[in-house]
C-alpha cells in the first residue's frame, strides 16, 4: 500500500464522513477564539438558538486590540473595549474557557495555545485567524477559518472541508550562523510566491528543519499562510515531545504514555506521495529583508532592490524606495519585535544578545519589544532580558498583537519606515501609509542599533 | 441565506493582482461586532483621501476620484473583475461582508486565496475562477466599452454578455447546491448529528487526552 503523508494521516484520523462531492466532514479537536473574528459567530448561534457542542474544546483570549502599556487604565477606544467585553460575555454565557486580559497567561492566541498545551500534536486545530498555521509545527493540522466557520465549529465541532494537495518543502543541510527560521521562510515565500502554496498543505522537512527548535519551527509554519497554504506541518520528533512535557494542559501519567506512542507515528511514511516537492539548500539562505508590500518581495540583505517592473511599481512607490539601491541606505523610524511569528522567549533571547551593551540609534523614534504572552514576559524578566532592552533604549511592553496589525494604539504614522519581526507588509498593515520591512529578530535588533538595516553577520 | 440564481449587473474593473484583505477592509473596521455596514468602507484606503475610522459619516469624506468605485458608472456595480490571488492575507470574513454589503454579488478573478474563497460562499457571494486569458480579455473589453453588463447563470454555470459573449465556469457541486438553495451550512451538518456522536465516542476512546477539560 502507498505510504501516507502526515497530512493524510491527520485527515483520516479526523474524518467523520465523506460525501460524493468530495466534501469531507472533519472533526475539530480544538478551537482557539479571539475578540475580532468571534462576535458575529456567537451572534449567529444565538440568532439560531444553537449552543456550542463542546464548550471546553475551545479556548478564548483577547489579543488583537488590547493595549500593550498602562493596561490597568483600561481600554480607551470604546469600540475596542466593546469588542473585548463582548468576548468576555459570550464566553461566560456559553461556558467557554477564557483567559482574561488581567490573567498573567494572557497573550497572542498562537503563542499561548502551545505554551499552555492547549494545542497538541495530532490535533485538528482551528481559529478565526490565518496564522493558525503556526500550530502545525507541533504536528497538528491547524488552519485559519472565517467567522461563519467559527460558528460552524462551535455548533457542530466539525467543519465541511475539501482536502488540499500535499506539498513537501525540504530544506537540506545546515544554516549559516545568524541565519534564522524567519530567513528560511521568507526565502521560501520569495521563491514560490504568495500563491505558491494555494490549494496545498505544506510539510516542511529536511535537516535544517529537524535542527530547529520547536519555537523556530513555529516561525516557519506561522508564515505558511503567507505562501498561500492554509496549513503548514512539521513531523513530530523527540524535540516536539520534550516541548510538550510540562505544559499545563498536556496529557498526564497514563495518558501521556499513550499520547507519546501515538505522537511518534505523526510523520510522513518514507514512501508517501507528495503532489509537489521543492528543495532548498540551507547553506544558500541569507538574512532576508522584504522591500515591497507583499511578503514574497524579499531580498538578501546585501542585494540591490530589484529594477522597476510594472508589477513592482506600486510597491516601490508606496515603500518610498528607488530601484537598484541598497536597503541599508534607508533610515528606519521604528523597530517592532513581536507578533505570533517572532515573540517567543528564544526570539527575545536572540535579539537581546544583539543589543546587549549597546544603544539604539538616535534617529530611531521608537523601538519596542512586545512579548508574545505574559509567560514569555515573565521568563524574559527572570533572565534579565527586559533590562538589556530598556538599557538599549527599547520600550518593554505587555503582550498582544500590537503593531503587527495596529488595531490598538501601537502603529506607524504615514510614511514611517519600520523593521518588523511580524509576518505581513501589506499597505497600511501597521498603520496607514506605514512602510514595513519584515526581518528576523536579530536583524531587527541590529537595525535598531544602526538606525538602518545591516548584515547581522558583519556587525556581530 | 438568500438564494442565488441569476446575477445580472454592471462589471467594475479592479486591475490589480494580490488584492489583500487589509486592502479590502482595513483593520480599524474589524472592531465592529456586527456583520453589516462594512460596504461604505470597502477598499477604504483606496477609495477615500482621508483616513477612515469606524462610525464616520462617509458621505462627506473626500473621494479619490481615480479609484474605480468612485466613477459614476461603477457605483452600482454588482460584479467585480480583478486578477490573481484575490483576497490573500487574513481570514477576516469582514472582507466578503464588505463586498456583499457594497452590493457585489459575484467576483471574476483568475485565482483566490483559499480562506477568502471559502468565506464568499458562506455569504452568498459567488467567486468565479476564469483563466488569465479570459480575465485579460474582459479587462480589454472594459477598456473599449467602460460600461457593460454581464449575466451570470449559476444553474448552467455560464456567463453571458453582449455580442454573443459566453463563458462557461467551473464550480463545486455542493457549493452550487447550497448557493442555489440558500442553505445554511450549519443546519446541513447538524443533520449528521448521529455520525458526529459516533465519531466522537470512538475518538474519545482512542485519544482520551484530547477531551481534557480546559479549566482556566
Ligand atoms: S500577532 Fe499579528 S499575525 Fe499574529 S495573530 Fe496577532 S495580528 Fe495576527
Amino acid at each position: 500500500m502507498q505510504g501516507k503523508t502526515l497530512y493524510d494521516k491527520l485527515w483520516n484520523i479526523h474524518l467523520v464522513r465523506s460525501d460524493e462531492n468530495g466534501s469531507d466532514l472533519l472533526y475539530i479537536d480544538r478551537q482557539l477564539i479571539h475578540e475580532v473574528t468571534s462576535p458575529q459567530a456567537f451572534a449567529g448561534l444565538k440568532m439560531n438558538q444553537r449552543h456550542p457542542r463542546r464548550p471546553s474544546a475551545s479556548l478564548a483570549v483577547a489579543d488583537h486590540n488590547i493595549p500593550t502599556k498602562d493596561r490597568e487604565k483600561g481600554i480607551d477606544n470604546p469600540i475596542s473595549a466593546l469588542q473585548i467585553q463582548t468576548l468576555e460575555e459570550n464566553c461566560k454565557e456559553f461556558k467557554i474557557p477564557y483567559i482574561s486580559m488581567e490573567d498573567h497567561r494572557q497573550g497572542i492566541v498562537h503563542v499561548i495555545g502551545p505554551e499552555q498545551g492547549a494545542t497538541l500534536p495530532g490535533m485538528t486545530i482551528v481559529c478565526g485567524d490565518s496564522h493558525t498555521a503556526t500550530h502545525g509545527a507541533l504536528g497538528a493540522l491547524a488552519f485559519g477559518i472565517g467567522t461563519s466557520e467559527v460558528e460552524h465549529v462551535l455548533a457542530t465541532q466539525c467543519l465541511v472541508q475539501k482536502k488540499m494537495k500535499n506539498m513537501l518543502i525540504r530544506v537540506d543541510g545546515k544554516l549559516q550562523e545568524w541565519v534564522t527560521a524567519k530567513d528560511v521562510v521568507l526565502t521560501i515565500i520569495a521563491k514560490i510566491g504568495t500563491a505558491g502554496g494555494t490549494g496545498y498543505t505544506i510539510e516542511f522537512a529536511g535537516e535544517a528543519i529537524s535542527d530547529m527548535s520547536v519555537e523556530e519551527r513555529m516561525t516557519v509554519c506561522n508564515m505558511a499562510i503567507e505562501a498561500g497554504a492554509r496549513a503548514g506541518l512539521i513531523a513530530v520528533d523527540q524535540k516536539t515531545i520534550n516541548y510538550m512535557k510540562d505544559k499545563p494542559f498536556a496529557p498526564k501519567r497514563d495518558d501521556w504514555e499513550s499520547a507519546e506512542v501515538f505522537w511518534e507515528t505523526l510523520k510522513s511514511d518514507a514512501d508517501a506521495l507528495f503532489d509537489k516537492t521543492i528543495t532548498f539548500n540551507a547553506n544558500d539562505i541569507q538574512p532576508q529583508v522584504t522591500w515591497g508590500t507583499s511578503p514574497e518581495l524579499s531580498i538578501n540583505i546585501y542585494d540591490k532592490i530589484p529594477k522597476r517592473n510594472p508589477e513592482y511599481s506600486n510597491a516601490l512607490t508606496y515603500m518610498g524606495l528607488s530601484e537598484d539601491t541598497s536597503i541599508s541606505d534607508y533610515l528606519l523610524d521604528k523597530i517592532f519585535i513581536g507578533s505570533c511569528t517572532n515573540s517567543r522567549i528564544e526570539d527575545l533571547r536572540d535579539a537581546a544578545k544583539v543589543v546587549q551593551g549597546k544603544t539604539i540609534a538616535d534617529t530611531i523614534k521608537l523601538a519596542m519589544v512586545v512579548p508574545g504572552s505574559g509567560l514569555v514576559k515573565e521568563q524574559a524578566e527572570l533572565e534579565g532580558l527586559d533590562k538589556i532592552f530598556i538599557a538599549a533604549g527599547f520600550e518593554w511592553r505587555d503582550p498582544g498583537c500590537s503593531m503587527c496589525l495596529a488595531m490598538n494604539a501601537d502603529r506607524l504614522d504615514d510614511g514611517e519606515r519600520c523593521a518588523s519581526t511580524s509576518n505581513r507588509n501589506f499597505e497600511g498593515r501597521q498603520g496607514q501609509g506605514g512602510r514595513t520591512h519584515l526581518v528576523s529578530p536579530v536583524m531587527a535588533a541590529a537595525a535598531a542599533i544602526n538606525g538602518h538595516f545591516v548584515d547581522i553577520r558583519e556587525t556581530n | 441565506m438568500e438564494k442565488v440564481s441569476i446575477i445580472d449587473g454592471v462589471v467594475a474593473p479592479l486591475d490589480r493582482s494580490n488584492v489583500d484583505t487589509d486592502a479590502i477592509i482595513p483593520k480599524q473596521f474589524l472592531k465592529s461586532i456586527k456583520r453589516t455596514g462594512f460596504g461604505v468602507n470597502l477598499f477604504d484606503e483606496w477609495r477615500y483621501l482621508d483616513h477612515g475610522e469606524p462610525g464616520m459619516d462617509c458621505s462627506n469624506r473626500p473621494l479619490n476620484k481615480e479609484f474605480v468605485l468612485n466613477q459614476t458608472q461603477y457605483k452600482k456595480a454588482q460584479i467585480l473583475l480583478t486578477r490573481s490571488n484575490f483576497g490573500c492575507g487574513s481570514s477576516r470574513e469582514h472582507a466578503p461582508w464588505a463586498i456583499v454589503d457594497y452590493g457585489f454579488k459575484a467576483i471574476l478573478a483568475s485565482s483566490y486565496a483559499d480562506i477568502f474563497y471559502n468565506n464568499c460562499f458562506k455569504n452568498g457571494l459567488l467567486p468565479i475562477v476564469l483563466s488569465e486569458e479570459i480575465i485579460q480579455q474582459l479587462f480589454l473589453l472594459l477598456k473599449e466599452q467602460p460600461n457593460f453588463n454581464l449575466k451570470i447563470d449559476l444553474e448552467n454555470q455560464m456567463i453571458h454578455g453582449a455580442s454573443e459573449l459566453s463563458i462557461p465556469f467551473e464550480l463545486d457541486s455542493y457549493r452550487k447546491y447550497c448557493l442555489i438553495n440558500g442553505l445554511d451550512e450549519i443546519g446541513q451538518t447538524l443533520k449528521y448529528g448521529n455520525s458526529i456522536d459516533d465519531f466522537e465516542l470512538k475518538h474519545k476512546k482512542n485519544f482520551p487526552w484530547l477531551f481534557t477539560e480546559l479549566e482556566v
